[in-house]
């Protein structure tokens, strides 16, 4: 589904990322960790192209994203992003924070589109918050909205950048049974974390990333936790675990 | 004492009577005031249109780096606006650019302080688009929508939102600045006030009686702007 080679950004003279390879294939849950600096969120949103690469390719369904004919924003509405601090609009109720995408882009009547939002944070048992303004709810419900947002043009594929670093400790939770939910649902996830829990439970891959290098990927989450191969992974996970 | 007080009374009776009542005087201060309030309300309009331009080519061009000729040239006339006084354009604009031409005086006036203007409310629009976190940006862009339908959408509500104090600010500065109209021999409600006072020798009544009517107006302004402002904080409120 998403094809990463060669993968590199540098702003100005500093090299975040220097040379990624990656394969992300249909309903993979890959979990990217790494300690702070490491190109981890640059990596990921080079994935939508919300930060352009200086070299390589990524190619997503088969087209060249990095080319400069790829219309951009066509290919966002196939890539769900949840950033760090929610970023819902304010000035929007949770409603149309939800529905203002489809309905802008003329993918959903103004009708549909309120239904299926309806329907979401019914999913989410956020109904009753459909009129009010983020400003009104929690962290974690923001969060969760956020999410619900980006699910709303039924993306291929979710991004998640820390979804759960800005909230309270009581409020991570609730977004991490929602992103669980998602993922039993079949949907392909690439998670930037520093929840080694859920990365556990949920992933089926773990990207460990230090210096804009991928430095070591296993696909069973379980013994890398248990036994990372690599030095610098090792010496992570001692300090978080 | 209570002969003092009536003296004082019949003394300000004849002195009203000569300043405002005598002659029709009265009407070179509703002339002039109907002149200022079409002048502001012109340049106003010209300004907000004109600022908002200016303001979205600067924010796009630094934040895309597109329209560089046309940033260049934005920038190059807010250095020029805000860099003279507004007495000296609107006299440059009077006495040299429309010269030879014959055109309404008031419509100068519009365009002379709508063009001022216009170097100020850019700047502010311009704060204001600046001022919204890049995440929201994001946010929108992420989401499949374009640069300009983010920026419709997303930012500009929000921005038009947070700059509302200061826009009404410069709505009064305008209203205040337009005094300087007779400079070009325009009759605003300044200069009728001054009328007034060459008229009878008194200054004390006409120039009060200019400085009150500025003072109410600009109350009702702020009125209004602090009114709308509530209107728009709705969302914030938790």
């Amino acid at each position: 589904m998403i094809e990463i080679e060669n993968l590199s950004k540098s702003f100005g003279k500093l090299d975040v990322l220097k040379g990624i390879s990656a394969t992300i294939h249909k309903g993979d849950k890959v979990v990217i960790i790494g300690p702070s600096g490491s190109g981890k969120s640059t990596f990921l949103r080079c994935l939508n192209l919300l930060e352009v690469p200086t070299g390589g390719s990524i190619r997503f369904e088969g087209q060249e994203i990095t080319d400069p004919k790829c219309d951009v924003d066509r290919l966002r509405r196939k890539m769900g992003m949840v950033f760090q601090h929610f970023n819902l609009f304010p000035h929007l109720s949770i409603l149309q924070n939800i529905t203002l995408a489809p309905i802008t882009l003329k993918i959903l009547s103004k009708a549909d589109a309120e239904a299926r939002a309806m329907d979401l944070l019914k999913r989410i048992g956020l109904a009753d918050k459909a009129r009010t303004f983020p400003a009104m709810l929690s962290g974690g419900q923001k969060q969760r909205i956020a999410i619900v947002r980006a699910l709303a043009m039924n993306p291929d594929v979710m991004l998640f950048d820390e979804p759960t670093s800005a909230l309270d400790p009581e409020m991570v939770g609730e977004v991490l049974q929602l992103m669980k939910e998602l993922a039993d649902d079949g949907m392909t996830m690439v998670c930037v974390t520093h929840e080694m829990g859920f990365a556990k439970e949920v992933a089926n891959r773990v990207l460990f990333m230090d210096e804009g290098v991928i430095m070591e990927e296993s696909h069973n989450p379980a013994e890398f936790f248990a036994n990372p191969q690599n030095p610098r992974a090792r010496e992570f996970l001692s300090k978080v675990l | 004492m209570l002969d003092s007080i009536i003296a004082w009374f019949a003394d300000f009776g004849d002195s009203f009577y000569d300043n405002f009542i005598k002659d029709y005087r009265w009407k070179y201060l509703t002339d002039g005031l109907t002149n200022t309030l079409l002048i502001t309300l012109g340049a106003l309009i010209l300004g907000i249109v004109l600022g908002f331009l200016i303001a979205v080519i600067r924010t796009t061009h630094d934040k895309t780096g597109r329209l560089k000729f046309v940033n260049a040239i934005a920038k190059l006339y807010l250095t020029i606006v805000r860099g003279t006084p507004v007495v000296v354009q609107l006299m440059i604009i009077y006495f040299v650019i429309f010269a030879a031409v014959d055109i309404n005086i008031v419509l100068v006036a519009v365009i002379s302080f709508g063009l001022n203007s216009a170097a100020y409310v850019a700047e502010i629009f311009r704060s204001g688009i600046m001022s919204i976190d890049p995440g929201q940006m994001e946010a929108g862009r992420s989401l499949g929508l374009n640069y300009t339908q983010t920026t419709w959408k997303i930012i500009m509500p929000q921005a038009v939102k947070n700059v509302l104090p200061a826009l009404g600010n410069e709505m009064i500065t305008l209203l205040k600045e337009t005094s300087v109209a007779g400079y070009i021999g325009l009759q605003d409600l300044t200069k009728g006030g001054d009328i007034i006072r060459s008229r009878t020798y008194e200054a004390f009544l006409p120039l009060i009686a200019v400085a009150i009517i500025y003072l109410v107006m600009v109350l009702v302004l702020q009125a209004g702007v602090s009114r709308l402002e509530r209107r728009l904080r709705q969302s914030d409120r938790d």
